[in-house]
């Protein structure tokens, strides 16, 4: 069981900013998030496109807003818990035991949800049937590509994760890449790469099809694909692989008895706690009157609801506000020499 | 001000006036027509604003910019009349645009 003052759901800007104000009044806490790496949307949906409303940051990119993020909390030496789900959220006595989908536990009197739009999963055919087949001849995460040895495999797609795995997987498995319309949205050099194995036969490229239906008993034998122009083709193939990017869900958010509005979580604008007492909400996720998605105001609600957690993680204690230019104390905490 | 007229999933249409300047996406969630999730508020940054436009009008709105069809190669059943629509700002010229919802956005 891991014990922190606080725990927060979400390692995109306003989790990360919101873990400096909480160790900044001698608060600590753990950070889950469903993506493997840090950085939440920033990283997720455009690490390379400028942003340019950041307070007295001119123009950077998502990766580096990420970047000084990381920077800016190393003194409070963070633990994250990437690759995890929080699923499930109770409350005993004054505190809540959460647990995620890894089976780890958290016992917590507070959790900041700063979640986004919810956790990023991979985005799925349309086709209802497929799910008979997934995760054992049909998939959108690859985590043994050792089975595809000598087999057929057909990946639908036109952005990099597609590319790259028919470069990979053309190596020992015979691949066809399946894609919606005539141009790749990967990198040129990675579509220049897949013309050239389509030249040496190494991959068979059909372009304006998409899936329509699959043929198989317990795993695939065929799949139909269908063009643009209505015809339908039958496609030998033993597995199917579809790369379509990430969707957010909010998912298990959904059971924890909070109000919601839509895909938002009601709250307080004077710390950003929900209707539960002890769960903020802040960040895209939470809604209020006049609320704005944007990155400076979940800067602002992490301040808040940093300040709301310190009353049940200190019960005894005051808080005194003070400014990090002139408070020993969080100086301290910065680790700062003088 | 122009009228948009949104057929939902469930086969419901709604005619709704839309401010020029609004997004297609925004006259939607403003008027809580139901299936436009638009989590990413318009960016062009999560293909769930997705619509299917009415064939007639293909022709008639400004064309699609870089980024938006890699978007839409993201979205639930993409077909010809596909558009995102954040993508596509309200103006006189969209008297009487017609756009059909999908049934899901992912």
């Amino acid at each position: 069981m891991n014990k922190t003052d606080v725990l927060i759901i979400g390692a995109g800007p306003t989790g990360l900013f919101c873990s400096h104000q909480l160790g900044l009044i001698g608060l600590n806490c753990e950070i889950v998030d469903n993506l493997d790496k840090v950085g939440g949307q920033c990283i997720e949906l455009y690490p390379d496109k400028p942003i340019y409303d950041i307070p007295a940051v001119p123009e950077c990119t998502g990766e580096e807003l990420t970047n000084n993020l990381i920077k800016q909390i190393k003194p409070f030496n963070i633990k994250f818990h990437l690759n995890e789900r929080v699923e499930e959220v109770n409350k005993v006595k004054d505190k809540w035991i959460v647990k995620t989908n890894k089976h780890t536990e958290f016992e917590t009197p507070n959790i900041i949800i700063a979640g986004g739009v919810g956790s990023f999963e991979p985005r799925k055919f349309s086709s209802e049937e497929c799910e008979k087949y997934e995760n054992h001849s049909l998939f959108y995460l690859i985590k043994d590509k050792s089975i595809f040895q000598n087999k057929t495999v057909s990946i639908f797609g036109g952005g990099d994760s597609a590319l790259d795995w028919a470069i990979e997987l053309s190596n020992k498995s015979k691949v066809n890449l399946i894609h919606r319309r005539d141009e790749f949205s990967g990198a040129q050099s990675s579509i220049d790469k897949v013309k050239e194995l389509e030249k040496s036969g190494k991959v068979k490229i059909f372009t304006k099809y998409q899936l329509n239906s699959i043929k198989g008993d317990e795993n695939i034998k065929s799949i139909k694909i269908k063009h643009d122009d209505e015809s339908l083709k039958e496609v030998e193939t033993e597995y199917v692989l579809g790369f379509f990017g990430l969707i957010m869900k909010l998912g298990p958010i959904l059971n924890w008895g909070l109000n919601l509005n839509k895909k938002t979580i009601q709250v307080n604008t004077e710390n950003f706690e929900t209707n539960q007492k002890g769960i903020f909400a802040i960040g895209d996720i939470c809604t209020y009157p006049g609320k704005l998605k944007l990155i400076l105001s979940g800067f602002h609600e992490g301040a808040l609801a940093a300040r709301g957690c310190f009353k049940y993680a200190r019960p005894d204690e005051k808080l005194r506000f003070e400014f990090t230019t002139t408070s020993k104390a969080a100086q301290e905490r910065l680790g700062i020499k003088k | 001000m122009p009228k948009i007229t949104y057929i939902e999933n469930n086969g419901n249409s709604q005619i709704i006036e839309v401010a020029n300047g609004l997004s297609v996406m925004e006259g939607a969630v403003q008027n809580d027509i139901s299936g436009i999730d638009a989590d990413c508020g318009g960016g062009m940054a999560c293909a769930t604003c997705h619509v299917y436009v009415k064939e007639e009008w293909l022709d008639k709105l400004p064309k699609k910019e870089d980024g938006e069809e890699d978007m839409l190669d993201m979205a639930y059943e993409p077909k010809r009349n596909s558009r995102l629509s954040c993508q596509i700002l309200v103006s006189d010229e969209l008297e009487g645009l017609t756009v059909s919802i999908p049934l899901k956005q992912g």
